[in-house]
């Protein structure tokens, strides 16, 4: 580590891995619902697990891109952080509002929680992923600001690379976007519209802008390749998520009311979107293949090169398969989309978070540049455990798309949604089975962090 | 990548095209809006449709269901139900109807305990959405 106040990302990264655990056990508690209908009926209804488990995944990958950037703009910007006091502070308000907002999920009927919060004085609540009451939306921007002035200040005082240029214009948006979240109209249409200005211009727009700059610091750092060629592919990587990624908005815009050449406009852009995913991939493997050095945090190149892989397959190929509007028509809102968002929110933002953790923790815990051997190997067993079950997570959901699309919607002789889902019963319960691996994984990571510290680095 | 791309030339596809792009957007956006008032159904948002909006969120009703396809998955699509169940009677006695402990081994939907007026808001906002042009979607009345 070059600068002591990059330590701050330290506690960022802990709370991430510790939310993550929370969001896969209420996973797995919805992935038994599914088929056991009644499991914890009425005491966490499957809508109070599902808001748990997402909001969990926000908070956490939002935790982990702070921690990425207080740790990589100080050593970006070759200067201290500016206030690491302030960092420090913002992490505490925002794991109590996170802690206590998740509670409030658990604790009382959301309609409640409504009414306690005053959801009446500005409505923004009972959307989805936006579930959150509003004054915790309020609590969000406030700590996005501090966090923005904090960086915005080091990236003045300090060295300008086009890393934390980027980094900071995508945490910006991510920002500026958010605020959609309080606009709610009573006309449905228009609420949906704008829902997906956060949604999709996060994960298909801005959100692509972190990645693609964590994914370069990091490729940077481990294989020695030249910045100047690294700086250029991030743009063109960048340049090309953006200029099919924002018109691409309108695969989301088909079917709820608005007008029918959305379908042409998102069909022909969004098409495009696997585009900058695949150069990413290609990016990640040349980089690598053409090192100047052998790094020994191994597990972490392991960590890049497969978020550039796994995001271009839920991302890129899975986002392709119901994107064009005559093939959404049928698949809109089946598991069809469960599958796609499952691994491609696990490829593209669980993984950069799990990689940049990977390469910064070894630094943070006073070592040189990497872990144990022995460390690295249980770390590595929890990447392909991981990374492996959310395939097959993925392909079995798949498997109970293609049938409930063309049972319920494509087939003469339609059945009733219930009818078609206890069909599907099979394919519920081996996403649950690949599901416990997923979290035997994930405990392996955790354990990854207690073996082998006695042991020497990795030559 | 070839050196006769310099950085500098992929930097400003960047920012022109970011900028291009979004300004495209936001033209669609205006379009859009100007072209809603013929298909969202704008004319039937009554206070009670307002009303039943706020009851549809602040019970988290689509952390169960899809309304025109975006939601959960968990239960049934309830953009048609009007449709499906053919009145607003039907609707609200359904909802109402929930036992409080749920369906023994079925996915279950709690019992709201709403109130009359909540009901009738519900109700009356599923009527609404059912009647918003979605070009044909969902492909029959199964949802
Ligand atoms: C915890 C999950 C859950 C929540 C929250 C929920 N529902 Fe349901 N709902 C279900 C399930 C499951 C069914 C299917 C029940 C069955 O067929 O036995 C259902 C069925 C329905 C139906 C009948 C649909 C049909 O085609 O058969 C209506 C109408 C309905 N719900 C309205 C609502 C409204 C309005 C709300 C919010 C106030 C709501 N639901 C909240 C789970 C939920
Ligand atoms: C890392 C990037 C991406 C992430 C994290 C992501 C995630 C998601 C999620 C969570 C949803 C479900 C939203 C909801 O609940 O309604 C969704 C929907 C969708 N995504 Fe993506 N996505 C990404 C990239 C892409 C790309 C590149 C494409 C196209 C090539 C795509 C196409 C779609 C489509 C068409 C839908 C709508 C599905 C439906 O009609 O039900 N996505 N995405
Ligand atoms: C490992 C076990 C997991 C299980 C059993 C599981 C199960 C589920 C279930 C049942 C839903 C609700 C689907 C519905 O609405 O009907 C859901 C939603 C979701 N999960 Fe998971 N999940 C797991 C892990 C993950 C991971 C690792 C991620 C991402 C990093 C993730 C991201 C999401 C997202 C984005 C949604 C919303 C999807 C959408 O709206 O389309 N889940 N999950
Ligand atoms: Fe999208």
């Amino acid at each position: 580590m070059q600068y002591q106040s990059q330590a701050v990302a330290k506690p960022y990264f802990i709370a991430a891995i510790g939310l993550f655990v929370g969001q896969i056990l209420f996973g797995l508690i919805m992935g038994l619902q599914y088929v056991v209908g009644d499991f914890l009926f009425p005491e966490i209804p499957f809508n109070v697990a599902r808001m748990v488990h997402t909001n969990l995944l926000i908070v956490w990958v939002l935790f982990g891109f702070m921690g990425a950037a207080y740790y990589l703009i100080p050593e970006e910007s070759e200067t201290e952080l500016y206030s690491p006091k302030l960092a420090l502070l913002m992490f505490w308000v925002f794991l109590v509002a996170g802690a206590l907002t998740i509670l409030g999920y658990l604790l009382v009927p959301y309609a409640k929680l409504a009414e306690m919060t005053g959801n009446s004085l500005l409505p923004t609540m009972g959307r989805e992923f936006l579930e959150q009451p509003t004054i915790t939306k309020i609590g969000i921007v406030i700590v996005a600001l501090a966090f923005l002035y904090n960086i915005g200040m080091t990236v003045l005082k300090g060295r300008k690379t086009v890393i934390n240029l980027i980094l900071i214009l995508g945490l910006t948006g991510l920002a500026v976007f958010f605020l959609f979240s309080f606009y709610n109209p009573e006309n449905l249409v228009k609420d949906k519209f704008y829902w997906w200005w956060v949604v999709h211009l996060w994960v298909e727009g801005v959100w692509e802008l972190i990645l693609g700059s964590i994914l370069a610091f990091v490729l940077i750092k481990t294989t020695g390749v030249d910045r100047e060629v690294i700086e250029k592919w991030l743009y063109v990587i960048i340049a090309l998520a953006l200029i099919t990624g924002i018109v691409g908005t309108g695969h989301h815009y088909y079917w709820i009311g608005t007008p029918e050449y959305w379908q042409w406009w998102g069909s022909v852009f969004s098409a495009m979107e696997p585009l900058p995913f695949f150069m990413m991939t290609v990016f990640a493997f040349n980089m690598v293949n053409q090192r100047r050095r052998n790094h020994p945090n191994q597990a972490a190149v392991l960590w890049a090169l497969g978020t550039s892989v796994m995001a271009f397959l839920g991302a890129g190929v899975w986002g392709f398969m119901h994107t064009l509007a005559p093939v959404n028509y049928y698949t809109h809102g089946t598991q069809i989309t469960a599958a796609h968002g499952h691994m491609a929110f696990y490829g593209a933002y669980a993984m950069i978070v799990l990689t940049i953790i990977s390469y910064s923790m070894p630094m943070m815990n006073g070592r040189k540049a990497a872990n144990s051997g022995k460390s690295q190997i249980v770390e590595m067993w929890s990447f392909w455990l991981m990374t492996v079950s959310m395939v097959f997570i993925t392909l079995f959901l798949t498997g109970a798309g293609v049938l409930q699309t063309y049972m319920q919607r494509y087939t003469d002789d339609p059945q009733p949604f219930m009818v078609v889902q206890e069909r599907l019963e099979l394919f519920y319960w081996m996403r649950e089975v690949a599901g416990l691996v997923f979290l035997i994984g994930l405990v392996l990571y955790i354990i990854s962090f207690f073996v082998g510290g006695e042991e020497p680095e990795q030559a | 990548m070839s050196e006769t791309f310099t950085k500098s030339m992929a930097r400003n596809i960047f920012y022109g095209g970011s900028l291009f792009f979004f300004l495209l957007f936001l033209a669609l956006t205006f379009d859009t809006e100007s072209a809603l008032p013929d298909r969202d159904n704008r004319a039937a948002i009554t206070e009670q449709v307002a009303m039943g909006k706020r009851v549809w969120e602040e019970n988290d009703c689509v952390g169960c269901h899809t309304l025109l396809g975006e939601g959960a998955y968990f239960a049934p699509e309830l953009g048609n139900v009007y449709n499906r169940f053919g009145s607003t009677d039907a609707i609200k006695a359904f909802i109402a109807s929930r036992p409080k402990d749920g369906v023994p081994g079925r996915r279950s939907m709690p019992q709201f305990n709403l109130s009359e007026e909540e009901l009738d808001a519900v109700a009356a906002f599923l009527k609404y959405t059912s009647e918003i042009n979605t070009n044909n979607w969902p492909p029959n009345i199964q949802g």
